[in-house]
């Protein structure tokens, strides 16, 4: 079943100076349950695309469809995650993963149950009390996963979550993000320039190419390495080949552009 | 071998409190020294006692106003007006900040009027303000408020501008009103920008009440400055001007405490 569906979307940012097409002729049907990569070169409007899904900004042609409904402001069916974790600095940890339900005004003991049990989970439940400043990078990209999650949306949005840490927590992170994704059923959009991330990570990758950004080719990532941890892909015969394919691919097209 | 860190502990907090004591002990030595130093150049006639006064004279007659209950009455006068223009005018800057955030059609609208109204020399309104209002504590009030009230809108509204976009993407992302954005996001993002503000306008606000009680010659500290100007009392200048200091420093302290209570994590 299609959770996302986008129709010849456009984008188009106008100045008094000047009008720039990000994204042109963009369709693209999202499955449940699916995790799909963008990759592409910088100027490829990846985080245009994104923020269009989230509902942040509208396109200026085409719609975006979200579970049969098109999408005009932000819901709370989706979820981001920017890539650094912005968690508020003035709140406490566990006031920063109830923010979204305190938005929602969903504040029963039930509710909140949920994102102190994922803290826990993820081995954080200690640090209900501190504060962000107390914690290390991957600890806190690991509290604005729970956040995303604590209103249980649908649909995730990952905007290069891991880009900001160092290459150790990456690789821990991404088996971390994956299996917790995986775990709770949800679709997921991760916007990377890594190759390699998106290959341990997603079902399909989506090649864009640049100025305007549109999609130039999509590859399906074998059933047996999509179900395996990102870490364990990363080591397997046919990433390498994949990853040659995908890195031939994007050269072309940066050559022909 | 956790010995010997215990010990070099010990040895750093000594040194740590002996460096703070010095420091303790300079400063106060300097304040005594400028008393001391007031007090013999007036009595050797160094300095002329008519026109610098001396610390005696000034503890004579700070005693004296205190009996006849004057020096209590006009502080108190000065200090509630200080206090009241004080809140008035960063309270009043606080809104006028968020309502330009919220509307920015608003803001770019009334954007020049803010730079002319800034560059403005706010105390010459003064006879305005007492023609307007009347000449009693009102108009000092307003004068207080009105020469803080403008910076204030500027520093705070561009302190809320300047938040980062992706704490509200954040927040957005939740579906979160305007309004909810301003208040959970903007509004606690720029309590630092406002602490810095609420002590720059302790200051200011001072200066609005004095040069309005000047103008007004009524009562309070202000008017007492004045008066003892004109009738060549300088030992009331004097000592109206080493209590303004102490009240003025008591209020920068109270900001202080603010700040400690709501700047615990930024």
């Amino acid at each position: 079943m299609a959770i996302l569906e986008l129709q010849d979307v456009e984008k188009t940012f106008f100045s008094l100076e000047t009008m720039t097409t990000a994204i042109e002729n963009i369709n693209l049907t999202i499955e449940k349950g699916e995790f799909i990569s963008f990759i592409g070169p910088s100027g490829c409007g990846k985080t245009t695309l994104l923020s269009l899904v989230s509902g942040l900004i509208l396109p200026t042609k085409g719609q975006i469809i979200l579970d049969g409904v098109p999408i005009e402001k932000p819901t709370p069916e989706t979820g981001y995650m920017l890539q650094q974790d912005y968690l508020f600095p003035w709140l406490s940890i566990e006031e920063n993963i109830l923010l979204g339900l305190k938005i929602l005004d969903k504040t029963s003991k039930e509710e909140k149950e949920r994102p102190i049990k994922l803290l826990e989970q993820l081995g954080l439940l200690d640090k209900l009390k501190n504060y962000p400043y107390e914690l290390s990078g991957g600890m806190r990209q690991r509290v604005a996963l729970v956040r995303m999650l604590s209103t249980d949306p649908e649909l995730l949005l990952l905007d290069e979550p891991f880009s900001a840490l160092d290459y150790q927590s990456k690789l821990k992170l991404e088996d971390l993000v994956f299996s917790t994704i995986r775990a709770h059923k949800k679709t997921a959009i991760l916007v990377t320039h890594d190759i390699g991330e998106a290959i341990a990570m997603s079902d399909r990758i989506i090649l864009l190419a640049g100025r305007p950004g549109r999609i130039q080719n999509e590859f399906i990532i074998p059933k047996q390495l999509s179900q395996e941890l990102p870490f364990k892909v990363r080591t397997s015969d046919t990433f390498n080949s994949l990853f040659q394919k995908i890195w031939k691919e994007m050269e072309s097209s940066e050559e022909s552009s | 071998m956790k010995n010997h860190r215990k010990e070099m502990l010990q040895e750093y907090k000594k040194k740590e409190k002996k460096k703070r004591g010095w420091i303790k002990l300079s400063q106060l030595t300097i304040l005594v020294s400028f008393f001391l130093a007031w007090e013999v150049t007036t009595a050797l006639r160094w300095l002329d006692p008519l026109l610098f006064s001396s610390p005696s004279r000034v503890w004579a007659l700070f005693l004296d106003r205190i009996q006849d209950g004057s020096l209590f009455f006009h502080t108190s006068v000065t200090l509630f007006e200080t206090v009241l223009g004080f809140i008035l005018g960063t309270g009043v800057g606080i809104i006028i900040a968020a309502l330009l955030w919220w509307s920015p059609f608003l803001s770019r609208v009334l954007d020049p009027y803010l730079v002319i109204l800034n560059s403005m020399p706010k105390v010459a309104l003064g006879p305005i303000l007492i023609v307007g209002l009347g000449p009693g504590f009102t108009s000092i009030i307003f004068m207080g408020a009105l020469i803080s009230v403008i910076i204030t809108t500027m520093v705070i509204y561009s302190a809320f501008k300047g938040v980062d976009d992706n704490y509200l993407k954040v927040i957005q992302s939740f579906g979160a009103t305007k309004f909810q954005s301003f208040s959970t996001v903007i509004f606690p993002a720029c309590y630092p920008t406002m602490i810095s503000t609420l002590k720059v306008n302790v200051g200011l606000s001072w200066v609005g009440v004095i040069v309005g009680e000047f103008l007004v010659s009524q009562q309070g500290l202000g008017y007492m400055i004045i008066y003892g100007f004109q009738v060549f009392n300088f030992t009331l200048v004097m000592l109206s001007l080493v209590i303004i200091a102490i009240l003025a420093t008591c209020m920068y302290q109270g900001v202080e405490l603010i700040e400690k209570k709501l700047i615990r994590h930024h």
